[in-house]
């Protein structure tokens, strides 16, 4: 039965049936207008994008105030902002990117580029995935609003206890906190479990494993890690809010509760997020060097098994964090070893790039320069990293500058430069338009320039003894000069973000257009149509080598026998990617949002009432009946096969 | 007075070269200019971790640009992969792995050593002090079996040079850490549980240590000294502590301690020899001899203490202090009789 895909029949493509089958898929895939159209969308083009343009929304906020920060230590006892505002300020800018940015903008970028990497028409979803969105963006919104209201967190975006339990942190600030947590990372697992099973069991006939795209196994192995990580700082906020509105006493070491246990739960998750970050970034990486250097990464499998150890190895090191808690000598030197050791699957990813770069012909266009960009940095902050993994050390750098400048290394290095080729790279996928590669160039400068110009002083003011979190500090210290530089840096990053920005918009309305494939790339988003329909392939792809489009021959199969009249994708098996079945892909729908709006009275009511919790899970109850009320047009019986029957037996063919 | 002067013309000695030399590794709470043992280590440490890494730094964004330069020499190429190429790339690639995890395992071994040296409890009779953490200052307890002679003070701790010290380590409230970079790495204060560190200064000096978890509000301003004086002069220091507050000696002071006790001064503070025996508060019974006003937020001197007392929370704001409505007469009374606490 499966094997009609792999001895691929050569039956007659009429030109009519082509045409016909684009009707169809047209109307079975547009989306509907109006407001409560635009709500309704669940294609995840339209996700996506809403992901990434959202995620870049709150990077601009949460620039915003890292400047204020820098503005405020520019000089010694600056009184631009009070100890208050600066404590919100602070925590509001490491919660913004961390779970409003970060996470968010790879979750964007996998929902987009996923399903058309492996070549369906759809996450398996759909509905799921909306609501996923609403809540992302409804719990950075709650958030904001807090911040806005005068009751924004301020204790910091790691909320220790007791500093943010009932006792010293009263008022509904912290509440805010914890319970947008509880928003995005719903928001989170869902497109966690989305990308998921999109991996597993809609990839394009012939996608065995071992073809899958670096991009697709980044985000495969990210989402596994959102799946094991988010659950434990779930668990800890709901802890965390409980102890604060229902009087508990987890953490509440007067009664019992352990302070320390916050610590491990917060980081269990807090360390492998670092990862959740990172390696998205690093199969972005792998896509522009491929492109760039017309030649496959050197190492496919040790590529893939380094981003697997990365993910375990992850979740081994969280104990780092707590080096000046005073743990017993074993343990800690346990976690000491575990956090030198990622240094080495993050060595073999370097190494293989490098041979790649060395080996292949490279055109240096701006994508690959922001990857150059990336290898310098991150390279500099992975040092920094296996530095601070020694726990002598450690107790000097710990929660001083040096630290902030380590993390940012890695974080801006390996994973903000990486994204900024990302966009530039896929942008004409996304618009059907080019990014100007002159403002490209120059954003690349000012960036790397500013943010080496903020970050690497750091380093020395940490060492000089500087502690992070610090509204102020006093002139005899010398750390003045040092943090002017740092400012004068932010400041230039910030030109650059203005510049990548009017590129962006420019760009969009009066770029050059871009064909199918203007990278002459070889993953399956540039074998269709820049920005892609709304189905994604006028037939499904198949797909004869590791890199698709550049072993792809004129007369490769196609799927068929799917149907275009509805939503409808392919599924295939886990291992070999050969066809399964028939898969029905749910349309439009008003209720994601809906039911999206009931949780959030639900979660946010409970801050200031427990027991509205219970009339948010009664709402929820109705919007879903709501939201899997029969339709006509996707109850229909996935057996019912009306094309393709001809031609087979089989659920579905291939043909070329 | 001529106590304090002298502290006060050492404190300048030892702070002056640390203000002119702000861009070096140098400075009062800088952790690449050690002044014991233990930080000498660790500075030894990164110094090693520091030379490896430049080099891995180098050799990695060199090659990158190496293989840049090559690439662009190369004619374009579609043609089938060359095998030995590949297999020599492989080689190169295992080379730089297995490299890779030699320096760590050099790194890993160091690590411990370290970790082994600035842990153990050195030799000689320590000398234990108890640091308890409080939003936003730090109180220091030299204990002793005779509760005679317990000395408390705060925000300024001071041990004998060339000796090792105990610091016990407690939290009053919120998670805090203990840092005196000069001298050895940071350590939590955390409620309930119990933290120590050993320490040393080889030579008389002063160093400033700093809060470094975040605590709050006024975590900036939550930093104390350690000053390390000849044995005999932390005898001397040790025993004039010990004593309760002198006696007013005058009606001013007489009136001072009036305004004092008479106060809400009393709700929080202690002033051993008197009524005022709260624990909320720094004990101020010696205050005068110490050369910071909140934490370190001030110098000890006249005009300051005037600030913090009627406008603690302009100065510090959040800190705990309420401000002082006091009439002119009483507030000048008040100050004189502080002042005198040495």
């Amino acid at each position: 039965m499966q094997s009609a895909l792999l001895e691929p029949k050569r039956v007659q493509l009429p030109e009519a049936s082509a045409s016909e089958d684009l009707a169809e898929l047209e109307r079975a895939w547009s989306n509907p207008r109006g407001i409560i159209g635009w709500l309704s969308h669940v294609d995840h083009q339209s996700i996506g994008k809403r992901y990434i343009v959202t995620a870049f929304i709150f990077l601009l906020f949460g620039g915003v105030e890292a400047l204020l920060i820098r503005l405020q230590l520019a000089r010694p006892e600056n009184k631009f902002l009070g100890p208050d505002l600066y404590n919100q300020i602070f925590t509001m800018h490491g919660t913004t990117m961390m779970f409003l940015f970060a996470v968010p903008v790879m979750e964007g970028m996998g929902i987009y580029l996923v399903p058309l990497m492996i070549g369906t028409r759809n996450v398996p979803f759909p509905r799921l995935n909306s609501f996923g969105y609403y809540l992302f963006v409804i719990g950075g919104i709650f958030l904001y609003a807090g911040f806005l209201l005068n009751i924004g967190p301020d204790a910091g975006w790691f909320s220790y206890v007791p500093l943010a339990g009932p006792a010293f942190s009263p008022g509904k600030r912290v509440d805010f906190w914890a319970q947008m947590i509880t928003f995005t990372e719903f928001s989170g697992l869902i497109a966690a479990v989305e990308l998921i099973v999109t991996v597993f069991k809609m990839r394009a006939p012939g996608m065995s494993l071992d073809r899958i795209p670096l991009f697709v196994w980044g985000m495969l192995v990210q989402s596994f890690m959102v799946v094991f990580a988010m659950p434990a700082v779930m668990i800890a906020s709901t802890f965390l809010l409980m102890d604060r509105t229902l009087g508990t006493h987890f953490f509440n070491p007067a009664e019992g509760g352990d302070p320390l246990m916050w610590q491990h739960i917060f980081w269990f998750f807090g360390h492998p997020e670092v990862y959740i970050i990172f390696i998205p970034a690093l199969g972005i990486v792998s896509s522009i060097v491929t492109a760039f250097t017309r030649k496959s990464i050197f190492g496919y499998t040790a590529m893939v098994l380094s981003l697997v150890a990365t993910a375990f190895i992850g979740f081994g090191l969280w104990v780092h964090h707590m080096f000046a808690t005073g743990l017993p000598p074993l343990g800690a030197s346990f976690f000491t070893s575990a956090s030198m050791m990622i240094a080495i699957p993050s060595g073999v990813q370097i190494f293989c790039w490098l041979a790649t770069l060395r080996n292949g012909t490279v055109r240096i266009t701006v994508p690959l320069l922001f990857v150059f960009g990336f290898v310098f940095i991150f390279v500099l902050g992975g040092l920094t990293g296996v530095m601070v993994a020694s726990v002598p050390f450690d107790l000097q750098a710990h929660d001083t500058f040096f630290v902030v400048a380590h993390f940012h290394y890695v974080l801006i290095g390996g994973s903000v430069f990486p994204l900024l080729g990302a966009i530039h790279y896929w942008f004409p996928k996304m618009t059907g338009r080019m990014m100007s590669e002159t403002l490209g160039k120059i954003t690349f400068w000012v960036v790397f320039i500013g943010f080496n110009l903020t970050f690497f002083p750091m380093h020395l003011l940490g060492l000089k003894g500087m502690p992070r979190r610090v509204y102020t500090y006093q002139p005899n210290l010398g750390w003045g000069a040092l943090n002017l530089v740092a400012t004068v840096g932010a400041v230039i990053i910030a030109i650059g973000g203005a510049i990548f920005i009017a590129n962006v918009i420019i760009s969009y309305k009066s770029g050059e257009m871009a064909n199918g494939n203007p990278w002459g790339a070889s993953t399956l988003e540039w074998g269709t149509t820049s920005p892609p329909p709304h189905y994604n392939f006028l037939y499904l792809p198949t797909v004869n080598g590791r890199e698709a489009l550049w072993s792809r021959s004129d007369d490769d199969p196609v799927v068929t026998g799917v149907r275009t009249d509805r939503r409808e994708s392919l599924s295939t098996s886990i291992l070999d990617a050969r066809p399964d079945h028939r898969y029905p892909l749910a349309g439009p729908s008003i209720w994601p949002f809906i039911t999206a709006l009931a949780v959030t009275f639900g979660f946010i009511g409970s801050v200031f009432k427990g027991s509205l919790i219970f009339y948010g899970a009664g709402l929820s109850l109705v919007a879903l009946i709501g939201w899997f009320w029969p339709r006509p047009s996707h109850n229909e019986q996935p057996e019912r096969v009306e094309k393709g029957a001809t031609e087979s037996n089989d659920q579905v063919v291939a043909r070329s | 007075m001529s106590f304090a002067t002298t502290k006060s013309t050492k404190l300048a000695v030892v702070l002056t070269p640390a203000i002119l030399c702000q861009c070096g590794c140098r400075g009062i709470q800088s952790a690449l200019d050690p002044a014991g043992p233990q930080s000498r280590s660790i500075s030894g440490h990164w110094w090693l971790l520091f030379w490896v890494c430049t080099v891995v730094f180098v050799l990695v964004v060199g090659f990158m640009l190496y293989g840049l330069w090559r690439s662009k020499i190369q004619t374009p190429n579609d043609a089938p992969v060359d095998p030995a190429k590949e297999t020599r790339t492989t080689w190169y690639v295992s080379a730089c792995v297995v490299a890779t995890v030699v320096i760590l395992f050099v790194f890993l071994v160091a690590s411990l050593s370290t970790a082994k040296t600035i842990f153990s409890k050195p030799g000689g009779k320590p000398l234990e002090i108890e640091v308890t953490g409080h939003q936003w200052w730090w109180e220091v307890r030299y204990p002793d079996p005779d509760s005679s002679k317990i000395v408390v003070t705060a925000n300024e701790i001071h041990i004998p040079a060339g000796q090792p010290v105990h610091i016990l380590l407690k939290s009053a409230d919120v998670i805090h850490s203990f840092w005196v970079p000069k001298l050895q790495g940071k350590m939590d204060l955390i409620p309930m549980h119990s933290n120590s560190l050993w320490m040393q200064a080889d030579f008389p000096g002063v160093y400033r240590g700093q809060c470094a978890e975040f605590c709050g509000h006024q975590h900036a301003h939550m930093s104390f000294l350690v000053i390390a004086e000849p044995l005999a002069d932390f005898n001397q220091w040790r025993d004039q502590q010990i004593q309760s507050g002198p006696p007013p000696a005058d009606p001013v002071l007489r009136k001072g301690q009036h305004v004092f006790l008479s106060s809400s001064c009393v709700l929080c503070h202690t002033l051993r020899g008197t009524t005022a025996s709260a624990t909320l508060a720094p004990d101020l019974t010696h205050f005068a001899s110490r050369h910071t006003i909140a934490a370190g937020t001030l110098s000890n001197d006249r005009a300051s203490l005037e600030r913090w007392i009627v406008n603690s929370q302009g100065v510090k704001p959040g800190n705990k202090m309420p401000p002082n409505d006091l009439n002119p007469e009483d507030l000048q009374n008040l100050l004189s009789y502080l002042g005198s606490l040495k």
